[in-house]
């Protein structure tokens, strides 16, 4: 990789003072940004790593009863530490990637890179997350803004993530045994009233809510329920693991067993 | 280029590296300590684990300068105060769990781990925990078994030959 300067601030003032640089990147737990790096695909010339914020670590639970986690919390933390209070998203965290990479790749990290097939947008997207940042609260619905694109502006950091906690929820994962993201991954949350359903993996935009299903799982909350829609291909990502059509597919499958797993 | 301090193997070490040195290549090439091994060098293949604060991470995708303080452990830290082989090792070579040994470092230090957390692993998940570790030889039967076995649990049952 090119060679460039590191910080490690240990304050959150201090990592957004840092980003202020030209070219600067905020380094999470690295384990996308550093292989990019190595490609030449990726060049900052100020790494600012945020491994060494306290005040971005741990998984708490807030008074409105929100499980809260900072942004720098990896994901091997989240699996264990959330597994009490929010056991679907403690089960999305405890598959991605393997051990070694969940000792080191985070939440905020994640988010922030957008990757169409990476699983907590589905986490963030169907729970109704709300987003912080060192400026502002960023809701899950405005959050994603495309394929490796977010809300986020230059130097902006998540700091912490708020995730509502459904009735009952389940994320299934369909593997991409290679690179160890979803093929095609759906995450459905019910809440009183209401029922989100998240799909990553699928859409060339990244992550999108199904929103018929939505409706059908709202009146009907079964497997069945969705078993009269159409997934239409149009839009979906088309690579040698898996056609438009195979994707589209899948989503339906996925969240038929997300349901029948609540 | 920065100095950096951390404990390796129970000794403190310090030396400058430049931001973008990788801590594979500070414990291979500052500490000359090359049981440690770089495959692919993309985070897939896992011959590079080591343990960092007691955790197993891949060390060709940290930073040498995101280790500054912390407390590593290698393959050459496994074996007992006497040299004799540790547990695990000894397991190793017992049930014939490597033949060409280089994923070996990254797979016994991926076992420690998940031993450290999981005494009384199942076979199942120790198959599971070791999906970041890839061996080219073996065919993964005889790494299961040894673990099995270093966990003090019967090879018996490990599925097939």
């Amino acid at each position: 990789m090119y060679e460039f300067e590191f910080k490690r601030p240990g304050t959150i003032a201090d990592a957004v003072a840092a980003l202020g640089a030209e070219e600067a990147q905020a380094l999470g737990g690295g384990q996308t940004l550093l292989p990019t790096m190595k490609q030449r695909l990726a060049a900052p010339e100020v790494l600012v790593s945020l491994s060494g914020v306290p005040e971005m670590q741990g998984v708490c639970m807030d008074d409105a009863g929100r499980v809260c986690i900072g942004g720098a919390t990896t994901h091997a933390t989240v699996a264990a530490e959330a597994a009490d209070n929010y056991p679907a998203l403690a089960h999305l965290a405890g598959q991605i990637g393997d051990p070694a990479v969940r000792n080191r790749g985070t939440i905020g990290g994640s988010l922030a890179n957008n990757d169409p097939a990476a699983c907590y947008p589905a986490a963030v997207l169907a729970s109704g997350a709300t987003i912080v940042t060192n400026a502002r609260e960023i809701v899950a619905d405005d959050f994603f803004d495309g394929m490796f694109t977010t809300a986020l502006d230059d130097g902006e950091i998540i700091t912490e993530v708020k995730f509502p906690v459904p009735e009952a929820a389940s994320y299934q994962k369909f593997l991409q045994p290679a690179s160890r993201f979803a093929l095609t991954g759906v995450f459905v949350a019910k809440f009183p009233g209401a029922v989100r359903v998240a799909v990553t993996g699928a859409s060339e935009e990244g992550v999108f809510r199904w929103t018929a299903a939505e409706e059908a799982l709202s009146a009907d909350f079964t497997p069945d329920a969705v078993a009269g829609l159409a997934v239409s291909p149009d839009g979906m990502i088309s690579d040698l693991h898996g056609s438009a059509a195979y994707r589209a597919n899948l989503v339906k499958v996925l969240t038929k067993r997300a349901v029948a797993a609540c | 280029m920065t100095k950096v301090t951390m404990t390796v193997n129970g000794k403190s070490v310090s030396g400058a590296v430049e931001g973008r040195t990788l801590l594979s290549d500070f414990i291979r090439e500052g500490l000359r300590l090359t049981g440690t091994h770089v495959g692919c060098d993309t985070s897939q293949c896992g011959a590079c684990v080591v343990h960092v604060d007691g955790k197993a991470v891949k060390s060709c995708t940290m930073l040498a300068a995101e280790a500054e303080g912390a407390e590593i452990k290698t393959i050459e830290g496994m074996a007992n105060p006497d040299g004799s082989l540790s547990v695990i090792q000894q397991a190793f070579q017992d049930h014939h769990g490597l033949q060409c040994g280089f994923c070996t470092p990254g797979m016994v230090m991926s076992a420690a781990a998940l031993l450290a957390e999981n005494p009384s692993p199942t076979e199942s998940e120790i198959r599971k925990y070791l999906e970041g570790n890839i061996c080219r030889c073996t065919g993964y039967h005889n790494i299961i078994k040894a673990i099995m076995a270093a966990s003090g649990q019967s090879v018996a049952d490990v599925a097939a030959e």
